[in-house]
């Protein structure tokens, strides 16, 4: 899923302080499987706001929605009963949330409330880490199913820098190093022989770097 | 001018907290009126968006009380309360109302003494903290208004 964490409230509170009347609306996928911007959330951050406003004096009127998702414009688009009383929309919803329904409705200011983290895994309830990083050329396969461009530190691709230590990455010993996860998969797997199989430098292009990427599938798109 | 009676809401599990609260009353043990108690089936229920409610319309202080540890009808449910509860008072910290007006406290059925003593503690430590910072900005423009 896409992970994300609340803004600090009082960075909330600077996007929303002008204002009276806000349209808070939260995402039922990812941000609520992260327990970030779900339904759950709506309603802690509107009474959050709600008495930050009282404590100064002013009274702020939230609408609370949740949306199944915010970054399809089927979805968005039921926010268009409520959108003319607002003044402001406050998302809840990752990135990809909030500017749909900034697209959507070009009149109203739309704030985040979360910050977008990155695309991950839960490892346990409460704890999610970082598992791709949407590189457009997947080699997991070929890795015992270890992601080499997510998890290690310097997106290596033919076995581990000097820095690995008893199977922790340099840069933080809670870290673990990626290669020292792939070779003992391969090594479970019995695909020992894989690991002196080279893997020529990466073609970034199908990944970020090589500029905003888009799909078009001919069948579906009309 | 009234002194300061605080509003505490008492979030009390029906197996260990609401009944050693029932266990002061048949000890005729008091403890101060301020208390307001809310049973529910187990600490664990109460939720977090519970306590951010009960402060946003007015509480001064709230308490959610469980189980000893480890003694849980329902296993874990304490636990669960007690993580949650330091979830809120951080989130209070943040709004400016205090995490100290929030405590997880745990007790046995028949701790009725336990019970009292920890309603009157909690009443006069949120008495000293004053009223809910929420509440007073519209009583002051009240007494502005009133003159």
């Amino acid at each position: 899923m896409i992970t994300a964490e609340r803004k600090p409230i009082e960075e909330i509170m600077e996007s929303v302080r002008p204002y009276n009347r806000i349209l808070l609306v939260g995402c039922n996928e990812c941000v609520t499987v992260c327990a970030a911007g779900g339904r759950k959330e709506v309603g802690l951050l509107s009474s959050a706001l709600q008495m930050t406003f009282m404590k100064e004096g002013k009274v702020l009127d939230v609408k609370e929605m949740t949306l199944e998702r915010q970054c399809d414009p089927e979805y968005v688009e039921e926010l268009v009963s409520a959108i003319n009383q607002a003044e402001a929309v406050l998302s809840m919803a990752c990135g990809c949330g909030v500017q749909e329904i900034a697209r959507r409705f070009k009149e109203k200011p739309v704030f985040p409330a979360v910050n977008t983290k990155f695309m991950g895994a839960s490892e346990r309830q409460g704890v999610w880490a970082e598992r791709c990083q949407g590189c457009g050329d997947c080699v997991l396969g070929l890795t015992g199913g270890i992601c080499p461009i997510a998890r290690c530190s310097k997106r290596l691709l033919n076995g581990p820098c000097g820095g690995s230590t008893r199977g922790k990455c340099e840069i933080n010993a809670e870290v673990d190093c990626a290669w020292q996860l792939i070779w003992d998969r391969l090594k479970a797997l019995g695909l020992e022989k894989r690991y002196e199989d080279i893997m020529p430098a990466k073609d970034w292009r199908t990944s970020r770097d090589g500029g905003p990427r888009r799909i078009i599938r001919e069948d579906l798109a009309s | 001018m009234k002194p300061f009676e605080p509003v505490i809401v008492a979030f009390c599990c029906h197996y260990c907290a609401y009944t050693a609260a029932d266990m002061a009353g048949s000890m005729r043990r008091c403890y101060p009126p301020n208390v307001h108690i809310l049973r529910v089936p187990c600490s664990g229920k109460v939720d977090a968006i519970h306590i951010m409610k009960a402060f946003q319309k007015g509480a001064d202080g709230v308490y959610v009380a469980g189980c000893l540890e480890g003694d849980c009808h329902f296993k874990d449910g304490n636990l669960r309360a007690a993580r949650r509860v330091a979830y809120v008072k951080k989130l209070l910290d943040e709004i400016g109302v205090g995490g100290d007006r929030l405590e997880m406290i745990t007790m046995s059925a028949g701790m009725g003494e336990r019970f009292a003593v920890t309603a009157s503690e909690f009443t006069e430590k949120i008495r000293r903290l004053g009223p809910n910072p929420v509440k007073g900005a519209a009583q002051a423009k009240q007494k502005v208004a009133a003159g």
